[in-house]
Protein backbone atom coordinates (compact mmCIF):
# COMPACT_ATOMS: atom_id res chain seq x y z
CA UNK A 1 0.00 0.00 0.00
CA UNK A 2 2.66 2.56 1.05
CA UNK A 3 4.88 1.33 -1.92
CA UNK A 4 2.05 1.73 -4.09
CA UNK A 5 1.05 5.42 -3.13
CA UNK A 6 4.71 6.46 -3.45
CA UNK A 7 4.91 5.30 -7.04
CA UNK A 8 1.55 7.28 -7.33
CA UNK A 9 2.76 10.10 -6.23
CA UNK A 10 5.33 10.32 -8.51
CA UNK A 11 3.87 12.18 -12.08
CA UNK A 12 3.87 10.12 -14.90
CA UNK A 13 5.51 13.47 -16.96
CA UNK A 14 6.43 16.68 -15.22
CA UNK A 15 7.75 19.84 -16.98
CA UNK A 16 10.02 22.09 -15.18
CA UNK A 17 11.24 25.28 -16.98
CA UNK A 18 11.16 23.36 -20.52
CA UNK A 19 12.75 25.94 -23.15
CA UNK A 20 13.48 24.59 -26.82
CA UNK A 21 14.13 26.90 -29.56
CA UNK A 22 15.17 26.32 -33.38
CA UNK A 23 17.84 28.33 -35.18
CA UNK A 24 17.21 31.78 -33.28
CA UNK A 25 13.10 30.73 -32.70
CA UNK A 26 12.06 29.98 -29.47
CA UNK A 27 9.73 27.81 -29.51
CA UNK A 28 9.12 26.62 -25.45
CA UNK A 29 10.20 29.31 -23.28
CA UNK A 30 9.75 27.64 -20.01
CA UNK A 31 6.76 25.74 -19.63
CA UNK A 32 5.65 23.82 -16.46
CA UNK A 33 3.20 20.93 -16.26
CA UNK A 34 2.08 18.04 -14.81
CA UNK A 35 0.77 14.70 -15.78
CA UNK A 36 -0.66 12.21 -13.09
CA UNK A 37 -0.70 8.80 -13.88
CA UNK A 38 -4.49 7.66 -15.72
CA UNK A 39 -5.10 11.68 -16.34
CA UNK A 40 -6.09 12.71 -19.41
CA UNK A 41 -4.50 16.12 -20.46
CA UNK A 42 -5.49 17.87 -23.38
CA UNK A 43 -2.90 20.78 -24.73
CA UNK A 44 -4.51 23.47 -26.72
CA UNK A 45 -3.77 26.57 -28.51
CA UNK A 46 -2.53 28.57 -31.64
CA UNK A 47 -1.00 27.22 -34.15
CA UNK A 48 3.11 27.38 -33.53
CA UNK A 49 2.28 27.68 -30.00
CA UNK A 50 4.44 25.32 -29.24
CA UNK A 51 1.90 22.38 -28.57
CA UNK A 52 3.49 19.47 -30.78
CA UNK A 53 6.89 20.54 -29.91
CA UNK A 54 6.34 20.01 -26.25
CA UNK A 55 4.96 16.58 -26.81
CA UNK A 56 7.57 15.39 -29.34
CA UNK A 57 9.88 16.64 -26.48
CA UNK A 58 8.23 14.34 -24.18
CA UNK A 59 9.27 11.02 -26.30
CA UNK A 60 12.60 12.74 -27.43
CA UNK A 61 11.84 12.86 -30.95
CA UNK A 62 13.08 16.57 -29.91
CA UNK A 63 15.96 17.59 -27.44
CA UNK A 64 14.86 19.99 -24.99
CA UNK A 65 17.73 22.80 -24.77
CA UNK A 66 16.74 24.38 -21.25
CA UNK A 67 14.54 23.02 -17.88
CA UNK A 68 14.36 19.50 -17.01
CA UNK A 69 11.54 16.79 -18.70
CA UNK A 70 10.83 13.78 -16.46
CA UNK A 71 9.03 10.66 -17.70
CA UNK A 72 7.89 8.27 -14.72
CA UNK A 73 10.50 9.71 -12.39
CA UNK A 74 13.52 9.62 -15.31
CA UNK A 75 15.17 12.57 -17.10
CA UNK A 76 14.29 12.59 -20.96
CA UNK A 77 17.47 12.03 -22.37
CA UNK A 78 19.72 12.03 -19.09
CA UNK A 79 20.88 9.80 -16.62
CA UNK A 80 21.42 11.90 -13.03
CA UNK A 81 24.78 10.08 -11.64
CA UNK A 82 26.99 11.02 -9.06
CA UNK A 83 26.12 14.70 -9.37
CA UNK A 84 26.18 14.83 -13.63
CA UNK A 85 23.96 14.85 -16.35
CA UNK A 86 24.81 11.79 -18.34
CA UNK A 87 23.56 11.60 -21.97
CA UNK A 88 21.66 8.05 -22.72
CA UNK A 89 22.65 6.18 -25.53
CA UNK A 90 20.60 5.94 -28.45
CA UNK A 91 19.90 2.37 -27.47
CA UNK A 92 18.22 3.75 -24.50
CA UNK A 93 16.47 6.35 -26.00
CA UNK A 94 14.62 3.38 -28.22
CA UNK A 95 13.87 1.71 -25.35
CA UNK A 96 12.77 4.12 -23.61
CA UNK A 97 10.65 5.70 -26.69
CA UNK A 98 9.22 1.92 -26.61
CA UNK A 99 7.50 2.37 -23.63
CA UNK A 100 5.32 5.56 -24.84
CA UNK A 101 3.20 5.82 -27.88
CA UNK A 102 2.50 7.93 -30.44
CA UNK A 103 -0.30 8.78 -32.40
CA UNK A 104 0.28 11.40 -35.59
CA UNK A 105 -1.39 14.21 -37.09
CA UNK A 106 -1.06 12.03 -40.40
CA UNK A 107 -1.19 8.85 -39.34
CA UNK A 108 2.16 7.79 -40.51
CA UNK A 109 1.03 4.33 -40.78
CA UNK A 110 3.70 2.00 -42.55
CA UNK A 111 2.70 2.14 -46.05
CA UNK A 112 4.02 -1.04 -47.54
CA UNK A 113 2.67 -3.24 -44.26
CA UNK A 114 -1.12 -4.60 -44.04
CA UNK A 115 -2.76 -3.59 -40.89
CA UNK A 116 -1.84 -6.64 -39.21
CA UNK A 117 1.68 -6.29 -40.43
CA UNK A 118 1.87 -2.32 -38.70
CA UNK A 119 0.36 -3.68 -35.33
CA UNK A 120 2.76 -6.49 -34.82
CA UNK A 121 5.79 -5.23 -36.51
CA UNK A 122 6.71 -3.09 -33.37
CA UNK A 123 6.35 -6.05 -30.90
CA UNK A 124 8.07 -8.52 -32.97
CA UNK A 125 11.08 -6.19 -33.39
CA UNK A 126 11.31 -4.06 -30.73
CA UNK A 127 10.12 -6.12 -27.63
CA UNK A 128 11.04 -9.18 -28.83
CA UNK A 129 7.38 -10.94 -28.81
CA UNK A 130 6.93 -14.46 -30.65
CA UNK A 131 4.59 -13.51 -33.80
CA UNK A 132 2.40 -15.58 -32.67
CA UNK A 133 1.80 -13.83 -29.57
CA UNK A 134 1.47 -10.87 -31.26
CA UNK A 135 -0.40 -11.64 -34.06
CA UNK A 136 -2.86 -12.67 -30.94
CA UNK A 137 -2.23 -9.08 -29.27
CA UNK A 138 -2.75 -7.78 -32.62
CA UNK A 139 -6.22 -9.04 -32.87
CA UNK A 140 -7.57 -8.33 -30.27
CA UNK A 141 -6.48 -4.59 -30.50
CA UNK A 142 -8.30 -4.31 -34.11
CA UNK A 143 -11.29 -5.88 -32.70
CA UNK A 144 -11.03 -3.19 -29.94
CA UNK A 145 -10.93 -0.23 -32.40
CA UNK A 146 -13.18 -2.15 -34.69
CA UNK A 147 -11.01 -2.88 -37.60
CA UNK A 148 -10.45 -6.93 -37.23
CA UNK A 149 -11.97 -7.35 -40.43
CA UNK A 150 -9.52 -5.04 -42.30
CA UNK A 151 -6.17 -6.56 -41.06
CA UNK A 152 -5.18 -8.19 -44.51
CA UNK A 153 -5.69 -4.27 -46.42
CA UNK A 154 -3.49 -2.10 -47.01
CA UNK A 155 -3.46 1.60 -45.24
CA UNK A 156 -3.40 3.19 -48.78
CA UNK A 157 -7.11 0.70 -48.76
CA UNK A 158 -8.33 2.13 -45.42
CA UNK A 159 -10.13 6.10 -44.94
CA UNK A 160 -8.47 8.49 -42.96
CA UNK A 161 -10.33 7.47 -39.37
CA UNK A 162 -9.63 3.47 -40.20
CA UNK A 163 -5.69 4.34 -40.65
CA UNK A 164 -6.28 6.40 -37.36
CA UNK A 165 -7.50 3.65 -35.42
CA UNK A 166 -5.18 1.06 -36.91
CA UNK A 167 -2.34 3.78 -35.88
CA UNK A 168 -3.83 4.02 -32.14
CA UNK A 169 -3.68 0.31 -32.32
CA UNK A 170 -0.09 0.29 -33.31
CA UNK A 171 0.45 2.34 -30.77
CA UNK A 172 -1.47 0.52 -28.24
CA UNK A 173 0.32 -2.80 -29.25
CA UNK A 174 3.56 -1.79 -27.67
CA UNK A 175 1.39 -1.70 -23.96
CA UNK A 176 2.87 2.03 -23.22
CA UNK A 177 2.91 3.42 -19.92
CA UNK A 178 1.76 6.92 -21.62
CA UNK A 179 0.32 7.81 -24.95
CA UNK A 180 0.41 11.18 -27.15
CA UNK A 181 -1.90 12.01 -29.56
CA UNK A 182 -0.47 15.03 -31.73
CA UNK A 183 -3.71 16.52 -33.71
CA UNK A 184 -4.60 12.88 -34.03
CA UNK A 185 -8.57 14.33 -35.97
CA UNK A 186 -6.89 17.41 -37.90
CA UNK A 187 -6.16 15.18 -41.10
CA UNK A 188 -9.53 13.88 -40.63
CA UNK A 189 -12.59 14.67 -42.77
CA UNK A 190 -15.53 15.73 -40.02
CA UNK A 191 -17.67 13.01 -40.53
CA UNK A 192 -14.92 10.59 -39.18
CA UNK A 193 -13.23 12.39 -36.31
CA UNK A 194 -16.05 10.93 -33.69
CA UNK A 195 -14.97 7.28 -34.79
CA UNK A 196 -11.46 7.99 -33.52
CA UNK A 197 -12.87 10.32 -30.64
CA UNK A 198 -14.57 7.55 -29.32
CA UNK A 199 -11.68 4.94 -29.41
CA UNK A 200 -9.97 7.45 -27.48
CA UNK A 201 -12.75 7.96 -24.66
CA UNK A 202 -12.41 4.78 -24.29
CA UNK A 203 -8.82 4.54 -23.94
CA UNK A 204 -9.33 7.28 -21.62
CA UNK A 205 -11.99 5.37 -19.48
CA UNK A 206 -9.95 1.98 -19.27
CA UNK A 207 -7.01 4.49 -17.34
CA UNK A 208 -4.69 5.66 -19.84
CA UNK A 209 -2.13 8.18 -19.32
CA UNK A 210 -2.71 10.40 -22.53
CA UNK A 211 -1.65 13.56 -23.38
CA UNK A 212 -3.64 14.74 -26.31
CA UNK A 213 -2.95 18.04 -28.45
CA UNK A 214 -6.05 18.90 -29.74
CA UNK A 215 -8.31 21.10 -30.96
CA UNK A 216 -11.60 19.38 -30.61
CA UNK A 217 -12.48 21.52 -27.56
CA UNK A 218 -16.19 19.37 -26.88
CA UNK A 219 -13.45 16.29 -26.52
CA UNK A 220 -11.71 18.08 -23.80
CA UNK A 221 -14.50 19.27 -21.89
CA UNK A 222 -15.56 15.93 -21.77
CA UNK A 223 -12.67 13.83 -21.10
CA UNK A 224 -9.79 15.93 -19.91
CA UNK A 225 -8.70 15.87 -16.33
CA UNK A 226 -6.45 19.02 -16.99
CA UNK A 227 -6.23 21.23 -19.85
CA UNK A 228 -3.05 23.36 -20.43
CA UNK A 229 -3.57 26.67 -22.74
CA UNK A 230 -0.15 27.19 -24.42
CA UNK A 231 0.58 30.52 -26.47
CA UNK A 232 4.32 31.66 -27.71
CA UNK A 233 5.92 28.79 -25.64
CA UNK A 234 4.32 29.86 -22.55
CA UNK A 235 1.53 28.02 -20.16
CA UNK A 236 -1.15 31.10 -20.14
CA UNK A 237 -3.47 28.77 -18.24
CA UNK A 238 -4.12 25.70 -17.22
CA UNK A 239 -6.57 23.88 -15.11
CA UNK A 240 -10.26 21.58 -15.18
CA UNK A 241 -11.29 22.33 -18.51
CA UNK A 242 -15.00 22.99 -17.36
CA UNK A 243 -13.44 25.69 -15.70
CA UNK A 244 -10.85 26.87 -17.81
CA UNK A 245 -12.87 26.53 -21.23
CA UNK A 246 -15.83 27.79 -19.68
CA UNK A 247 -14.67 30.73 -17.96
CA UNK A 248 -11.28 31.47 -18.72
CA UNK A 249 -9.47 34.73 -17.04
CA UNK A 250 -6.71 34.99 -19.99
CA UNK A 251 -7.42 37.66 -22.24
CA UNK A 252 -5.53 35.15 -24.42
CA UNK A 253 -7.42 32.12 -24.09
CA UNK A 254 -11.12 34.69 -23.98
CA UNK A 255 -9.89 35.54 -27.65
CA UNK A 256 -8.61 32.01 -28.69
CA UNK A 257 -11.42 30.14 -27.71
CA UNK A 258 -14.37 32.65 -29.23
CA UNK A 259 -12.38 31.47 -32.87
CA UNK A 260 -12.52 28.00 -32.06
CA UNK A 261 -15.68 27.33 -30.45
CA UNK B 1 -31.09 10.09 -85.45
CA UNK B 2 -27.91 8.24 -86.44
CA UNK B 3 -24.47 9.08 -85.24
CA UNK B 4 -21.49 9.92 -87.26
CA UNK B 5 -18.27 9.00 -86.23
CA UNK B 6 -15.72 11.30 -86.56
CA UNK B 7 -13.13 9.91 -89.29
CA UNK B 8 -9.36 9.65 -88.05
CA UNK B 9 -7.82 10.35 -91.71
CA UNK B 10 -4.75 11.65 -90.38
CA UNK B 11 -4.23 7.87 -88.09
CA UNK B 12 -5.01 5.93 -91.41
CA UNK B 13 -2.15 7.43 -92.89
CA UNK B 14 0.40 7.17 -90.71
CA UNK B 15 -0.65 4.02 -90.19
CA UNK B 16 -0.18 3.01 -93.85
CA UNK B 17 3.57 4.95 -93.36
CA UNK B 18 4.43 2.47 -90.47
CA UNK B 19 3.62 -0.56 -92.52
CA UNK B 20 5.28 0.66 -95.68
CA UNK B 21 8.24 1.59 -93.91
CA UNK B 22 8.19 -1.93 -91.56
CA UNK B 23 7.50 -3.77 -95.02
CA UNK B 24 10.80 -1.99 -96.04
CA UNK B 25 12.78 -3.26 -93.42
CA UNK B 26 11.52 -7.18 -93.35
CA UNK B 27 12.57 -7.19 -96.79
CA UNK B 28 15.83 -5.93 -96.70
CA UNK B 29 16.72 -8.13 -93.53
CA UNK B 30 15.71 -11.44 -95.48
CA UNK B 31 16.99 -10.06 -99.13
CA UNK B 32 19.25 -11.98 -100.86
CA UNK B 33 22.26 -10.93 -102.49
CA UNK B 34 24.62 -11.94 -105.63
CA UNK B 35 28.00 -13.51 -104.51
CA UNK B 36 29.80 -12.58 -107.81
CA UNK B 37 30.54 -16.47 -107.81
CA UNK B 38 28.39 -18.89 -110.03
CA UNK B 39 27.65 -22.44 -109.56
CA UNK B 40 27.17 -24.46 -112.41
CA UNK B 41 25.53 -28.24 -112.91
CA UNK B 42 25.43 -30.83 -115.40
CA UNK B 43 21.97 -32.34 -115.36
CA UNK B 44 22.08 -35.48 -118.01
CA UNK B 45 24.71 -33.86 -119.91
CA UNK B 46 23.21 -30.37 -119.78
CA UNK B 47 25.53 -28.35 -118.15
CA UNK B 48 23.51 -24.77 -116.32
CA UNK B 49 25.26 -22.13 -114.72
CA UNK B 50 23.25 -19.64 -111.98
CA UNK B 51 24.82 -16.72 -109.75
CA UNK B 52 24.99 -18.06 -106.12
CA UNK B 53 23.15 -15.88 -103.79
CA UNK B 54 23.48 -15.74 -100.03
CA UNK B 55 21.39 -13.90 -97.40
CA UNK B 56 22.36 -9.97 -97.14
CA UNK B 57 22.98 -10.45 -93.06
CA UNK B 58 24.49 -14.11 -93.63
CA UNK B 59 21.38 -15.95 -91.29
CA UNK B 60 23.20 -19.44 -92.39
CA UNK B 61 26.37 -18.18 -90.61
CA UNK B 62 24.50 -16.28 -87.36
CA UNK B 63 21.91 -19.51 -87.19
CA UNK B 64 25.45 -21.70 -87.11
CA UNK B 65 27.57 -19.69 -84.81
CA UNK B 66 24.23 -18.89 -82.72
CA UNK B 67 24.24 -21.88 -80.00
CA UNK B 68 27.96 -22.68 -80.43
CA UNK B 69 30.06 -23.26 -77.50
CA UNK B 70 32.22 -20.63 -77.41
CA UNK B 71 29.55 -17.70 -77.85
CA UNK B 72 27.81 -19.89 -75.46
CA UNK B 73 30.70 -19.80 -72.86
CA UNK B 74 30.63 -15.57 -73.95
CA UNK B 75 26.93 -15.53 -73.04
CA UNK B 76 27.67 -16.98 -69.44
CA UNK B 77 29.99 -15.03 -68.50
CA UNK B 78 28.34 -12.08 -69.71
CA UNK B 79 25.75 -12.94 -67.48
CA UNK B 80 28.01 -13.66 -64.83
CA UNK B 81 29.46 -10.55 -65.17
CA UNK B 82 25.96 -8.97 -65.03
CA UNK B 83 24.78 -10.14 -61.65
CA UNK B 84 28.29 -10.13 -59.84
CA UNK B 85 28.77 -6.69 -60.53
CA UNK B 86 25.21 -5.62 -60.17
CA UNK B 87 25.23 -7.16 -56.87
CA UNK B 88 28.37 -5.76 -55.84
CA UNK B 89 26.91 -1.92 -57.32
CA UNK B 90 24.02 -2.94 -55.27
CA UNK B 91 25.15 -3.45 -51.79
CA UNK B 92 28.05 -0.31 -52.19
CA UNK B 93 25.29 1.64 -53.67
CA UNK B 94 22.68 1.38 -50.65
CA UNK B 95 25.54 1.40 -48.27
CA UNK B 96 27.16 4.62 -49.88
CA UNK B 97 23.55 6.21 -50.07
CA UNK B 98 23.24 5.50 -46.28
CA UNK B 99 26.12 6.87 -45.67
CA UNK B 100 25.55 10.22 -47.57
CA UNK B 101 22.51 10.87 -45.55
CA UNK B 102 24.29 10.13 -42.30
CA UNK B 103 24.45 13.09 -39.40
CA UNK B 104 28.51 12.29 -39.59
CA UNK B 105 29.97 14.68 -42.38
CA UNK B 106 33.24 12.72 -42.36
CA UNK B 107 30.82 9.80 -43.92
CA UNK B 108 28.27 11.74 -45.86
CA UNK B 109 31.83 13.72 -47.58
CA UNK B 110 33.51 10.12 -48.02
CA UNK B 111 30.27 9.10 -49.78
CA UNK B 112 30.13 12.11 -51.71
CA UNK B 113 33.78 12.11 -53.25
CA UNK B 114 33.29 8.55 -54.01
CA UNK B 115 30.10 9.00 -56.45
CA UNK B 116 32.04 11.96 -57.74
CA UNK B 117 35.09 9.95 -58.59
CA UNK B 118 33.87 6.99 -60.19
CA UNK B 119 30.87 8.71 -61.64
CA UNK B 120 33.33 11.53 -63.33
CA UNK B 121 35.57 8.92 -64.91
CA UNK B 122 34.84 6.68 -67.62
CA UNK B 123 34.47 2.91 -66.73
CA UNK B 124 36.32 1.97 -70.22
CA UNK B 125 39.26 4.10 -68.65
CA UNK B 126 38.65 2.36 -64.85
CA UNK B 127 38.21 -1.26 -66.42
CA UNK B 128 41.92 -0.89 -67.69
CA UNK B 129 43.32 0.77 -65.06
CA UNK B 130 41.78 -2.13 -62.76
CA UNK B 131 43.37 -4.66 -65.58
CA UNK B 132 47.05 -2.99 -65.49
CA UNK B 133 46.60 -2.45 -61.69
CA UNK B 134 49.79 -4.59 -60.96
CA UNK B 135 51.65 -2.08 -62.70
CA UNK B 136 52.34 0.10 -59.68
CA UNK B 137 51.12 -2.77 -56.79
CA UNK B 138 52.98 -5.75 -57.42
CA UNK B 139 51.76 -7.03 -54.41
CA UNK B 140 48.41 -5.93 -52.22
CA UNK B 141 48.90 -6.00 -48.38
CA UNK B 142 46.24 -5.10 -45.75
CA UNK B 143 48.08 -3.59 -42.40
CA UNK B 144 48.39 -0.32 -40.79
CA UNK B 145 49.72 2.46 -42.11
CA UNK B 146 52.78 4.13 -41.86
CA UNK B 147 53.91 1.25 -39.66
CA UNK B 148 55.86 -1.82 -40.67
CA UNK B 149 52.81 -4.40 -39.59
CA UNK B 150 50.85 -6.36 -42.54
CA UNK B 151 47.91 -8.84 -41.62
CA UNK B 152 47.48 -10.25 -45.47
CA UNK B 153 50.17 -10.27 -48.59
CA UNK B 154 48.92 -10.89 -51.99
CA UNK B 155 50.20 -11.11 -55.33
CA UNK B 156 48.40 -8.63 -57.66
CA UNK B 157 49.01 -10.09 -60.56
CA UNK B 158 47.37 -13.41 -59.92
CA UNK B 159 44.31 -11.46 -57.78
CA UNK B 160 43.87 -9.10 -60.67
CA UNK B 161 42.68 -11.97 -63.69
CA UNK B 162 41.32 -10.08 -66.00
CA UNK B 163 37.42 -11.16 -65.10
CA UNK B 164 37.97 -10.09 -61.61
CA UNK B 165 39.24 -7.22 -63.11
CA UNK B 166 36.33 -6.42 -65.14
CA UNK B 167 33.60 -7.56 -62.23
CA UNK B 168 35.92 -4.80 -59.96
CA UNK B 169 35.65 -2.19 -62.19
CA UNK B 170 32.64 -2.47 -63.67
CA UNK B 171 30.92 -2.92 -59.71
CA UNK B 172 32.60 0.07 -58.26
CA UNK B 173 31.39 1.92 -61.31
CA UNK B 174 28.22 1.19 -60.63
CA UNK B 175 27.93 1.42 -57.19
CA UNK B 176 28.64 5.54 -57.61
CA UNK B 177 25.68 5.09 -60.40
CA UNK B 178 23.42 3.24 -57.89
CA UNK B 179 24.12 5.40 -54.77
CA UNK B 180 22.29 8.03 -56.77
CA UNK B 181 19.24 5.97 -57.42
CA UNK B 182 19.26 4.83 -53.56
CA UNK B 183 19.63 8.27 -52.10
CA UNK B 184 16.92 8.99 -54.23
CA UNK B 185 14.58 6.24 -53.00
CA UNK B 186 15.54 6.98 -49.28
CA UNK B 187 14.62 10.66 -49.78
CA UNK B 188 11.33 9.87 -51.31
CA UNK B 189 9.97 8.32 -48.14
CA UNK B 190 7.85 10.55 -45.93
CA UNK B 191 9.69 11.95 -42.95
CA UNK B 192 6.81 10.73 -40.85
CA UNK B 193 7.40 7.05 -41.43
CA UNK B 194 10.98 7.90 -39.65
CA UNK B 195 9.15 9.32 -36.88
CA UNK B 196 6.77 6.71 -36.50
CA UNK B 197 9.29 4.07 -36.60
CA UNK B 198 11.42 5.76 -33.59
CA UNK B 199 8.42 6.34 -32.13
CA UNK B 200 7.65 2.78 -31.36
CA UNK B 201 11.62 2.38 -30.22
CA UNK B 202 13.05 1.59 -33.49
CA UNK B 203 16.65 1.69 -33.51
CA UNK B 204 17.99 4.03 -37.06
CA UNK B 205 19.55 0.53 -38.41
CA UNK B 206 16.15 -0.83 -37.83
CA UNK B 207 13.99 1.66 -39.31
CA UNK B 208 15.55 1.91 -42.19
CA UNK B 209 16.39 -1.95 -42.81
CA UNK B 210 12.37 -2.66 -41.94
CA UNK B 211 10.34 0.76 -43.06
CA UNK B 212 12.47 2.91 -45.16
CA UNK B 213 14.45 0.70 -47.91
CA UNK B 214 11.34 -1.26 -48.19
CA UNK B 215 9.09 1.83 -49.59
CA UNK B 216 12.01 3.54 -50.85
CA UNK B 217 12.38 0.27 -53.10
CA UNK B 218 9.55 0.89 -55.52
CA UNK B 219 11.47 4.14 -56.43
CA UNK B 220 14.75 2.12 -56.49
CA UNK B 221 13.42 -0.78 -58.89
CA UNK B 222 12.45 0.88 -62.25
CA UNK B 223 16.10 2.86 -62.61
CA UNK B 224 18.03 0.05 -61.09
CA UNK B 225 16.14 -2.90 -63.76
CA UNK B 226 17.31 0.20 -66.47
CA UNK B 227 20.51 -0.07 -64.34
CA UNK B 228 20.39 -4.05 -64.77
CA UNK B 229 19.84 -3.83 -68.87
CA UNK B 230 22.83 -0.95 -69.15
CA UNK B 231 25.40 -2.97 -67.33
CA UNK B 232 24.81 -5.86 -69.36
CA UNK B 233 25.61 -4.21 -72.67
CA UNK B 234 28.73 -2.39 -70.52
CA UNK B 235 30.18 -5.88 -69.83
CA UNK B 236 31.17 -5.87 -73.35
CA UNK B 237 33.37 -3.48 -72.74
CA UNK B 238 35.70 -5.94 -70.79
CA UNK B 239 35.97 -7.75 -74.36
CA UNK B 240 38.54 -4.96 -74.38
CA UNK B 241 40.38 -6.03 -71.34
CA UNK B 242 40.43 -10.14 -73.01
CA UNK B 243 37.74 -11.36 -71.11
CA UNK B 244 35.63 -13.69 -73.27
CA UNK B 245 32.52 -12.75 -72.98
CA UNK B 246 29.91 -13.15 -75.48
CA UNK B 247 31.24 -10.01 -77.62
CA UNK B 248 34.78 -11.29 -77.53
CA UNK B 249 33.74 -14.23 -78.43
CA UNK B 250 32.57 -13.20 -81.44
CA UNK B 251 35.38 -11.14 -81.75
CA UNK B 252 37.91 -14.41 -81.33
CA UNK B 253 35.47 -16.14 -84.09
CA UNK B 254 35.56 -13.19 -86.53
CA UNK B 255 39.20 -13.11 -86.31
CA UNK B 256 39.82 -16.03 -87.25
CA UNK B 257 36.84 -16.17 -90.33
CA UNK B 258 36.41 -12.37 -91.14
CA UNK B 259 32.52 -12.91 -90.67
CA UNK B 260 32.53 -10.22 -89.12
CA UNK B 261 28.55 -8.69 -89.12
CA UNK B 262 27.20 -12.13 -88.64
CA UNK B 263 29.08 -13.02 -85.70
CA UNK B 264 27.95 -8.97 -84.16
CA UNK B 265 24.74 -9.57 -85.46
CA UNK B 266 24.71 -12.82 -83.02
CA UNK B 267 25.99 -11.45 -80.14
CA UNK B 268 23.52 -8.18 -81.03
CA UNK B 269 20.70 -11.32 -81.28
CA UNK B 270 21.93 -12.81 -77.57
CA UNK B 271 22.22 -9.44 -75.69
CA UNK B 272 18.34 -8.87 -77.08
CA UNK B 273 16.94 -11.79 -75.59
CA UNK B 274 18.56 -11.19 -72.21
CA UNK B 275 17.18 -7.76 -72.11
CA UNK B 276 13.71 -8.88 -72.80
CA UNK B 277 13.84 -11.75 -70.04
CA UNK B 278 15.37 -8.78 -67.83
CA UNK B 279 11.98 -6.62 -68.62
CA UNK B 280 10.19 -9.28 -67.76
CA UNK B 281 11.68 -9.89 -64.29
CA UNK B 282 11.56 -5.82 -63.98
CA UNK B 283 8.15 -5.51 -64.63
CA UNK B 284 6.87 -8.65 -61.75
CA UNK B 285 9.75 -6.76 -59.44
CA UNK B 286 7.95 -3.44 -59.67
CA UNK B 287 4.51 -5.29 -59.31
CA UNK B 288 5.42 -6.71 -55.95
CA UNK B 289 7.54 -3.54 -54.53
CA UNK B 290 4.26 -1.60 -55.33
CA UNK B 291 1.71 -3.39 -52.99
CA UNK B 292 0.32 -0.68 -50.64
CA UNK B 293 0.97 2.20 -52.70
CA UNK B 294 -1.65 1.38 -55.11
CA UNK B 295 -5.43 0.46 -54.27
CA UNK B 296 -5.29 -2.05 -56.90
CA UNK B 297 -1.99 -3.24 -58.44
CA UNK B 298 -1.20 -3.07 -62.34
CA UNK B 299 -2.04 -6.14 -64.52
CA UNK B 300 -0.07 -8.21 -65.49
CA UNK B 301 0.67 -8.32 -69.59
CA UNK B 302 -1.38 -11.34 -69.78
CA UNK B 303 -3.96 -10.38 -67.96
CA UNK B 304 -3.92 -7.24 -69.99
CA UNK B 305 -4.08 -9.16 -73.21
CA UNK B 306 -6.86 -11.13 -71.99
CA UNK B 307 -8.85 -8.08 -71.36
CA UNK B 308 -7.92 -6.57 -74.64
CA UNK B 309 -9.14 -10.07 -76.40
CA UNK B 310 -11.85 -10.11 -74.47
CA UNK B 311 -12.55 -6.26 -75.72
CA UNK B 312 -12.24 -7.28 -79.20
CA UNK B 313 -14.45 -10.32 -79.20
CA UNK B 314 -16.79 -8.46 -77.48
CA UNK B 315 -17.05 -5.33 -80.03
CA UNK B 316 -17.21 -8.22 -82.64
CA UNK B 317 -20.19 -9.88 -81.13
CA UNK B 318 -22.86 -7.56 -80.33
CA UNK B 319 -23.98 -5.55 -82.99
CA UNK B 320 -23.18 -2.11 -82.39
CA UNK B 321 -26.24 -0.40 -81.13
CA UNK B 322 -27.59 2.26 -83.22
CA UNK B 323 -27.29 5.40 -81.51
CA UNK B 324 -30.27 7.42 -80.78
CA UNK B 325 -30.90 10.62 -78.55
CA UNK B 326 -34.41 11.38 -77.81
CA UNK B 327 -35.46 14.73 -78.61
CA UNK B 328 -37.32 16.45 -75.91
CA UNK B 329 -40.28 18.20 -77.97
Amino acid sequence: MSAESAVGAVPMVEARAVCKHYAGVEVLKGVDLVVNRGEVTCLIGPSGSGKSTLLRCINHLEKHDAGELLVDGQLVGYEARDGKLYERSDKQICVERSRIGMVFQRFNLFQHLTVLDNVTIGQVKVKNVSPDAAVTRARELLARVGLDAKEKNYPSQLSGGQQQRVAIARALAMEPKLMLFDEPTSALDPELVGEVLDVMKDLARSGMTMIVVTHEMGFAREVADTVYFLDRGIIEESGDPRKVLTAPSSERLKSFLSKVL
Amino acid sequence: MKVVPVRHTGRWIAGAVMVVIVAMLVHTLFSKVATGQTSCHTVSGVRSCHPVVNWRFSWNIVFHYFTSSEILHGLVLTIELTILAMLIGIVLGITIAIMRLSPNRLLSSTAWSYTWFFRGTPVYVQLLFWFNISAIYQSLSIGIPFLHVTFLHIDAVSLFTPFRAALIGLGLNEGAYMSEIARSGLIAVDEGQFEAASSLGMTRGQTLRLVVLPQAMRVIIPPTGNEVISMLKTTSLASAISVVEVLGAAQNIYAANYEVMPLLITASIWYLIITTVLSIGQFYLERHFARGAQRTPPPTPIARLRTDVKGIVAKFRTPRPAMTREVVA
